[in-house]
């Protein structure tokens, strides 16, 4: 029960993009078409995922019984770039399809700071193995349908009149906030 | 570029987080105060001028294919000390800012400044381009957080602007108001370059 609430809340209540700002370059830059969303967002549960697996078995196994937990940072960041590499090339031998479509997405998750802010937040909160795993995926998973719910959107504005200094970002930006604004009305589910 | 241009373009011409549309995370997250911005500010000026000066010194030396990798490195240290210094220094903002001082690592302008300038420019050059950026976002930061801080608790930097009749806009401080008000500012800054003739990226 407490892991299902945990998974509804990080989904909507504090949506990793909308109520904790983390992750917003990909956000603004690749959502101007839902295809591409998709994409991004595919990758992004299956990268912070995997990168939270790897950071917290680091950070619990390695750098704590060391006592450098100070270099979290530096490490969390390497094992994410690695990592990424990593599945970037497994997948371009294993699945020419998969890489078409998620390929030109893993580079740019490297500077994403939903995946780095995921795996940081995993350790500030405490979370034990199991609990990190739902925390990740769902939070990803908030990532992934923010993103999908904001191209939508976006298709329809590229389509209508805005007043040409709100063009592109600006308007962009305004629309995330009434997004953000809809998200708060979960704040009361998980009480 | 000159010494001249390279010191003064973050300031107006590649405005970061508005003209760069790079590094909205920090602009967003931080900005619920003026302080909290302007501390975030300085962060990463300091984190952007030394990347830039170690990676101008490294420039012939790191190998082409590994260079994202390896500047990572250097970022990622400079992002250990200003973590490590904040904590010992100002305690109360680092609690404040949280997350999102170690989130200085995966921030764009930093890696865009590395990969557009400091990567093929000489030392001074580059350091001069860390600190205008640098500066710029500072500005930009403190800029937001003062709105928003005005607006939504009624004070500027803990000082209160309004009488205790006012009723404060408490959205503003909290997520939407983020964004409306970083959207809004985008917008007045573009209608502005229009206004002057001036050549704008966003299309």
């Amino acid at each position: 029960m407490d892991l299902l609430l945990l998974a509804i809340g990080s989904i909507f209540v504090n949506n990793i993009l909308l109520a904790q700002y983390l992750g917003n370059c990909p956000f603004c830059g690749v959502s101007k078409k839902l295809g591409t969303a998709i994409g991004m967002g595919v990758a992004v549960i299956f990268v912070a995922t995997l990168a939270s697996i790897f950071t917290w078995v680091v950070y619990h196994y390695l750098l704590k019984p060391q006592g450098l937990e100070y270099l979290k940072t530096l490490v969390f960041i390497l094992v994410i770039a690695a990592l990424v590499q990593f599945v970037e090339i497994f997948i371009k031998k294993q699945s020419k399809g998969l890489y078409d479509s998620l390929g030109i997405f893993l580079p740019l998750i490297t500077t994403n700071c939903a995946v780095m802010g995921i795996a940081l937040l995993n350790i500030k909160h405490g979370f034990g193995f199991v609990q990190m795993i739902v925390f990740s995926a769902s939070s990803a998973a908030g990532f992934a349908v923010a993103i999908l719910l904001f191209a939508s959107v976006r298709e329809r504005l590229f389509i209508s009149s805005v007043p040409t200094a709100m063009r592109g970002t600006a308007i962009a930006l305004v629309t995330a906030g009434v997004m953000s604004l809809a998200f708060m009305g979960f704040a009361g589910m998980t009480n | 570029m000159n010494f001249r241009q390279t010191l003064t373009h973050g300031l107006w011409r590649d405005l970061p987080p508005f003209r760069l549309v790079l590094g909205l995370c920090p602009a967003l997250a931080v900005t619920a105060t003026a302080e909290n911005g302007l501390g975030m500010g300085i962060a990463v000026t300091f984190v952007l001028i030394f990347s830039n000066m170690f990676i101008s010194l490294l420039r012939k030396v790191i190998p082409d294919k590994v260079r994202i990798a390896s500047y990572i490195v250097v970022i990622a240290t400079l992002v250990v000390i200003v973590e490590l210094a904040m904590k010992a220094f100002f305690f109360p903002l680092s609690q404040q800012l949280g997350i999102y001082i170690p989130l200085i690592v995966v921030n764009c302008i930093i890696l865009g400044r590395a990969e557009a300038f400091a990567s093929r420019n000489p030392v001074h050059l580059s350091m001069a381009d860390g600190l205008s950026v640098g500066l710029g976002f500072s500005m930009s930061l403190t800029l937001v957080g003062s709105i928003r801080e005005i607006l939504g608790v009624g004070t500027w930097f803990g000082m209160a602007v309004f009488p205790d009749s006012f009723e404060p806009f408490g959205f503003m401080v909290q997520a939407p108001g983020a964004f409306l008000c970083l959207g809004l500012l985008l917008g007045l800054m573009n209608a502005w370059s229009r206004h002057r003739g001036e050549f704008f990226i966003q299309t």
